[in-house]
């Protein structure tokens, strides 16, 4: 038989302490980011759960892949054959552009661009927390998945991972109220920061002058500054631009062009690190290597004294 | 809880939280009624000795980590909420399905708010009306659930 009266905390003791607790974990998390590594080992944790909660939808898709009917398919067929087609013809010209345009980055004395490593990743669930914007994909640790990662779709940019575990991990949306990335207007170049708004479909631009040559349906892409994202990666469309002269400010929004609530598959990017023809030359480091420990530190401020007279 | 025929509460908190991070439609997913929520407060109810405020903040604790919001806020939001019916579970056990339906309503709406005043003491977001919609679904879904879990606790006799 149960006891009637138990020696045990009472509740408000209880809610007292694991509001403490609560306090603590949010102050640690939000404003130290301790947890960073932590959350990466509870994310590997509860990824069987996601796993297993997306299975029903994997089986209606599957379904829904096996039940076509001969007809569709075949249509389908077509419409790939004929895109396939367009493709082929603008991968010869691509071609021919790479190669010329090696040929003027050799004659610039710059930097040949490299091909950048892509990996296919597949969406596991997307995050019904109206707060936040965030999908989880099937890659990890395991694929060399790292925090700060760019992702894309077919369309452009997408977002960049937030956790990862061994084999899941989180990715941060583009539009999530906490999300910025550098970008320029293609047309002109004008660069431009593309804050999330919260909205799926939106993108907000502040401190953007009114003398600012922007218009509506301009595209607007990566501008690499931030070194997380590679270059001229699409982003956005700049969907309105008001300019209130009483306002400080022109009022820009913009949609994104990756088509945000019907994802399925992503490709991540493994982005190296540009050499501009302005920053120092690969050259240079291969130099600083050969002079023995004791003489580098001199040696590195010549050289910035030297560019520094150069400017 | 772990003890005999305890698992039982801890699979129906299981399938709560696949529920919860299940991939829906878009246009529905805002109606998602809470089901660790309803969960909680059913076994918060039936058995206060078993499933306390600490239960609720483990619960809420994981509901982070899937949701992938701070940790804590769900935690918290939970912990108090559970703490409301967990102190009246006496005056609750008496009231008719569709009083206790509105009770869970009123539990839905609190646990929504604090998240919101949370997220938006930490990240400025701005209230949207849809924040508040599972409220109605949390409502309905209620009286089927109530049933349900109480069918599981007599079949398995869990105490």
């Amino acid at each position: 038989m149960e006891p009637i009266f138990k020696n045990e905390a009472a509740p408000q003791h209880r809610l007292v302490l694991v509001l403490f607790f609560s306090v603590a974990l949010i102050f640690f998390d939000h404003q130290l980011g301790t947890f960073d590594t932590f959350r990466g080992y509870l994310q590997s944790v509860v990824s069987p759960l996601q796993y297993i909660a997306n299975t029903p939808k994997q089986i209606m898709t599957w379904a829904s892949d096996n039940l076509m009917s001969r007809r569709l398919l075949i249509e389908e067929n077509q419409q790939y054959k004929i895109e396939e087609l367009k493709f082929k013809q603008q991968l010869q010209e691509l071609t021919i552009l790479k190669q010329e345009n090696k040929r003027l980055r050799t004659l610039l004395t710059s930097p040949v661009r490299p091909n950048i490593k892509k990996m296919v990743a597949e969406i596991i669930s997307v995050n019904n927390d109206p707060y936040s914007l965030q999908v989880v994909i099937n890659r990890g640790t395991n694929d060399g998945v790292y925090e700060g990662q760019p992702i894309i779709d077919d369309q452009g940019i997408v977002g960049q991972i937030l956790h990862v575990g061994t084999n899941s991990s989180r990715v941060l949306l583009i539009t999530d109220l906490s999300h910025a990335l550098p970008v320029r207007i293609q047309r002109n170049g004008v660069r431009l920061i593309a804050t999330g708004s919260g909205r799926l479909d939106r993108l907000t631009h502040n401190f953007v002058p009114h003398s600012t040559d922007i218009h509506t349906g301009d595209l607007l892409v990566t501008s690499g500054l931030g070194g997380k994202f590679p270059e001229d990666y699409p982003v956005a469309k700049v969907l309105s631009v008001t300019q209130d002269e009483s306002r400080p400010f022109a009022h820009v929004i913009s949609e994104p062009v990756a088509q945000l609530d019907r994802l399925r598959y992503l490709l991540l990017l493994w982005p190296l690190k540009q050499h501009s023809i302005f920053s120092s030359k690969p050259t240079h480091k291969k130099v600083s290597k050969i002079v023995p420990k004791g003489n580098k530190k001199p040696f590195k401020k010549k050289s910035k004294q030297g560019s520094n007279n150069a400017l | 809880m772990l003890s005999n025929k305890g698992v039982m509460i801890l699979f129906t908190l299981l399938l709560a939280l696949m529920l919860t991070i299940m991939p829906m439609a878009i246009k529905v997913n805002a109606f998602r009624p809470d089901w660790v929520l309803i969960v909680m407060v059913y076994w918060s109810m039936a058995l206060p000795n078993k499933v306390n405020i600490f239960t609720a903040w483990i619960m809420g604790f994981i509901i982070d980590v899937l949701l992938g919001s701070v940790l804590g806020v769900h935690a918290a939001a939970m912990a108090m909420v559970v703490y409301i019916s967990a102190a009246n579970y006496q005056k609750i056990r008496n009231f008719s399905l569709w009083q206790q339906a509105l009770i869970v309503g009123v539990l839905s709406a609190l646990y929504h708010l604090l998240t919101f005043w949370m997220e938006h003491f930490l990240t400025k977001v701005p209230f949207l009306m849809s924040y508040l919609y599972p409220v109605i679904t949390s409502l309905v879904v209620w009286p089927w659930a109530f049933l349900l879990l109480r069918k599981i606790r007599r079949h398995f006799g869990i105490k």
